[in-house]
């Protein structure tokens, strides 16, 4: 198999990854996507070549796009466009949980100022502003009162890139100081772990404690109701336990597991490629 | 230099400084000298330069 690996900035996720693909006689392609032009029917040179492109791209714009061209090439992609393009905006992505009748935070998207505030007062303090783009918690503001919602409304709104004004509100949940991160591939559990912080925010990026954690039946059912809504593939899914069970608070399409990868048990690496082989290898599915 | 490590010009300071022999282009590496943010730019000869700032929409 000879397996395109489309980075920007080649982390100890992706060494990880190619360690894992050469160990096994895989062919590795990489491709520097700022190196990269993409024209309309002819693929860049090398990508042409490949049995399947792994998109680790940093830049979720960048995945975005490269992936539609990929796919319009008719290069295998991991993950797909479509599951690029959902899980990069947020909106995107709840309104496909949704949709699939998934437990998802109670949010609303409103485009000024005014009414972003009205939406604030009837979620109640705290609720949460999340960019419509963006990962690792940042930008992300916990509004506890009606003069900070009013503060941070301003500055998006004034400083902010267009998408800024798009503002994305939901509930806060009390997750009892931790979030549950569950890697999986077409939905099947790779490996979970919590993230517990004395934070609000508890990413692993922020330096949240990690700790091992087994997938029950219910996780097991949810992550995979919320990989398909998304459009499957090679996923983490973020969870959180409310008093009704679990909810999907995001869904990540160029995943890092590197800290996953240390926390847990299981090969992490290993059983992505085991997939992929499954998936793409001669006797994959796109063989 | 042992057959574990190699050597590179940090391009901040220009000084010498010894990283993993495991390199990968694309790869990024705090400079033990500078502690600026280096990208490997190729590895044979391992060549750095200071890596591109953080943007808004990267992560995962």
């Amino acid at each position: 198999m000879n397996v395109g690996v489309l980075y920007s900035r080649i982390r100890r996720d992706e060494k990880l990854l190619l360690a894992e693909l050469r160990d096994r006689g895989h062919g590795v392609t990489k491709l520097d996507v700022r190196d990269q032009q993409f024209g309309l029917t002819d693929p860049p040179a090398g990508l042409g070549d490949v049995d399947v492109l792994l998109d680790r791209c940093l830049a979720t714009s960048r995945s975005v796009h490269a992936t539609q061209f990929a796919e319009a090439y008719g290069v295998p992609v991991v993950n797909s466009a479509a599951t690029a393009t959902r899980c990069a905006n947020k909106a995107r992505t709840s309104l496909a949980l949704a949709a699939a009748g998934v437990p998802t935070p109670t949010t609303q998207v409103a485009f000024t100022r005014e009414t972003a505030l009205e939406t604030v007062e009837s979620l109640g303090y705290p609720c949460v502003l999340k960019p419509i783009v963006g990962s690792w918690g940042r930008l992300v503001a916990k509004l506890e009162s009606r003069t900070a919602a009013e503060a941070v409304l301003e500055h998006k709104e004034t400083l902010g890139h267009y998408e800024h004004k798009i503002f994305y509100l939901q509930e806060f949940l009390d997750k009892a100081g931790r979030d549950i991160r569950v890697l999986a591939v077409d939905g099947d559990p790779v490996a979970a772990m919590t993230r517990r912080s004395d934070h609000w925010l508890t990413n692993a990026a922020r330096g949240a404690e990690t700790a091992r954690l087994t997938v029950d039946d219910e996780m097991r059912a949810l992550v995979a109701r919320a990989s398909e809504a998304v459009g499957g593939g090679l996923l983490g899914v973020d969870l959180m336990e409310t008093d009704d069970g679990y909810t999907v608070h995001e869904v990540n399409h160029t995943v890092e597991f590197k800290t996953l990868d240390d926390t847990v048990a299981v090969d992490v690496p290993g059983r992505v490629v085991d997939w992929l082989e499954r998936r793409h290898g001669p006797q994959g599915v796109s063989a | 230099m042992s057959e574990n490590t190699a050597t590179a010009e940090d391009p901040v300071t220009g000084e010498e400084i010894t990283l993993p022999a495991d390199l990968e282009v694309g790869e990024i590496l705090d400079s033990p000298v500078s502690g600026a943010e280096l990208e490997v730019v190729s590895t044979e000869p391992v060549t750095l330069e200071e890596a591109p700032e953080l943007e808004e929409d990267w992560g995962e």
